[in-house]
């Protein structure tokens, strides 16, 4: 058991405890740690200025809810703007990465070829690409998008790369000896038996697509909820950057569900 | 796999002639685009400037400090928050594998916190904790620390059950039990989560030290970009690059070397 869970992974492993009894404790202690919150904040404990209350974070929430919001524009309008990105550059990445992936896994030669290249630029973690995205193509959208492939793209890759790579070598032999050309190959074994993996590598390159937005937005953007996140930090209102964290939580568990439903559609025979 | 050239001793050679080939390639591509004149060279300078730059910040300073002065200020930060999240993940991991009470009081406020990326803690990190060295701890706490907890969970949560019974058997309290069993048999997971955790704490530190830090190997890079020096930007991305490798080569060969001495 030394697979190493990855960013942003779930806690859970199967386990006999009642859910009634989970659910219970842990709704528990989270009406404690809210009620602790509101104490503290009621007796002056937690003033206003550097830890939210939740006075501020309502403050916060209706300024923000309707126009003209805040950091030039309403919660809608930034919302949108970053899904809108993510998604973008989520669809660009996938779209280029998981052929590159197949292209790796089924051909040693392409492998060879690119392998070590990718290698090569692969230990450049995808925040350090900030400033020169930003140097290339300003603070627009285009540098947005750019910056997402480049945190997308490895994941999904890697992991592509990997399916196929594990596919059982009888399977593709058993269809070479049918007569399977390269392409009923590539659709027929390849990419179902890949396809596991390549969801995970979609997960993870979604996840990495959010956080690098969310980074590239707080260094500089014109809307999203990293120009929220870094608005508040200026003005130095907590409520703002509480509530802005909790819709990129938000944001990014929806992603994160509505792939996970994708997949379920995509692979029934694992359900 | 889907080719016949696999294992042949002419095969290898030939793969390996190829995998040159695509370096070069790549290299020659970029030095050749460079001085192409189809972009401004300010903006892209070729692999020969970037090295030059890079060979020139060791002993020039840039922005305050050389390019070790910046990378030590960097690799200090990243110390104290990895090393905080270790701490209290690990511990915290296998007392809530153990303790189910503890388990389903801090999993639900886990699982609240996982989608919030750990660069979303910078406002936080500098009104709490400032810009100096507190602020960005903080954000590569949160970066490295999930990684440390779970794995140090699952560990404790998979570790054969005959063992958990015979020390239970021979009369071994709560405590005890967590140390000398869970601890070392998780040991292989643990291990596994401090790689991963170092590679996500990096990367945190450099988002950190893009927005609210005065040095680092980040605070450098953005001074490159206000002041268009894309060589100094590029030569920071090397650098950031080639650490992440020599922090999880150092981690790769602890975890064998205690695989080894463990006997696994």
């Amino acid at each position: 058991m030394t697979v190493a869970a990855g960013p942003g992974e779930a806690l859970r492993v199967a386990r006999g405890s009642r859910p009634s009894r989970r659910v219970l404790i842990g709704a528990g202690a989270f009406a404690v740690a809210v009620g602790i919150w509101f104490a503290a904040s009621a007796t002056g404990l937690v003033s206003g200025g550097r830890f939210p209350t939740p006075a501020d974070a309502w403050r916060a929430a209706q300024q923000i809810w309707s126009s003209p919001g805040y950091a030039g524009g309403t919660l809608w309008q930034h919302a949108l703007q970053s899904s809108r990105l993510v998604l973008l550059g989520f669809a660009v990445a996938a779209l280029t990465g998981v052929p590159v992936g197949l292209l790796m896994g089924a051909s040693r030669r392409v492998d060879a070829l690119i392998g070590p290249v990718f290698s090569l630029l692969r230990p450049i973690p995808p925040l350090a690409w900030i400033p020169l995205a930003i140097l290339w193509l300003g603070l627009g959208d285009m540098a947005k998008i750019f910056l997402i492939w480049v945190a997308a793209f490895t994941p999904s890759v890697i992991n592509t790369y990997s399916g196929v790579r594990n596919i059982d070598g009888t399977l593709v032999e058993a269809a070479r000896v049918h007569g399977a050309g390269t392409r009923e190959l590539m659709f027929g074994v390849l990419v179902p038996g890949a396809l596991p993996m390549i969801f995970t590598g979609l997960r993870l390159s979604l996840q990495a697509a959010w956080t690098t937005l969310v980074a590239a937005e707080l260094v500089g953007a014109f809307t999203g909820l990293g120009k929220v996140l870094s608005n508040a930090a200026l003005d130095i209102n907590p409520g703002m950057i509480l509530f802005a964290m909790v819709w990129v939580g938000l944001l990014g568990a929806a992603m994160t569900r509505a792939l996970e439903w994708l997949e379920g559609r995509a692979l029934p025979w694992l359900k | 796999m889907a080719e016949v050239t696999r294992g042949t001793r002419h095969g290898r050679s030939k793969m390996a002639l190829l995998s040159a080939l695509g370096m070069i390639g790549f290299f020659v591509f970029w030095q050749l685009l460079s001085m192409s004149g189809w972009f401004p060279p300010k903006y892209l300078p070729g692999p020969v400037t970037v090295v030059q730059t890079m060979l020139a910040l060791s002993h020039d300073k840039y922005s305050g400090a050389t390019l070790w002065g910046h990378l030590m200020a960097s690799l200090g930060r990243f110390g104290i928050g990895f090393l905080l999240a270790a701490a209290i993940g690990i511990p915290l991991g296998l007392l809530m594998g153990w303790y189910r009470w503890l388990d389903d009081i801090v999993s639900p406020f886990f699982e609240a916190l996982r989608f919030v990326a750990p660069i979303a803690w910078v406002p936080f990190a500098g009104l709490w904790f400032g810009t100096g060295i507190g602020g960005p701890t903080l954000i590569i706490f949160s970066g490295a620390f999930p990684p440390c907890l779970i794995n140090a969970y699952r560990g404790a949560k998979y570790v054969d059950k005959r063992l958990l019974e015979a020390a239970r058997t021979l009369g071994a309290s709560g405590p005890r039990i967590v140390a000398e069993v869970l601890l070392p048999a998780s040991l292989p997971s643990i291990l596994a989560g401090l790689r991963v955790s170092a590679g996500i704490g990096w990367q945190s530190l450099v988002g950190a030290e893009l927005i609210v830090v005065g040095s680092g190997v980040g605070y450098m890079m953005v001074q490159g970009q206000l002041n268009v020096d894309t060589p100094i930007v590029m030569a920071g991305m090397v650098a950031i690059g080639l650490v992440g490798v020599v922090i999880d080569f150092i981690l790769r060969s602890t975890e064998l070397r205690i695989k080894k001495h463990w006997g696994r």
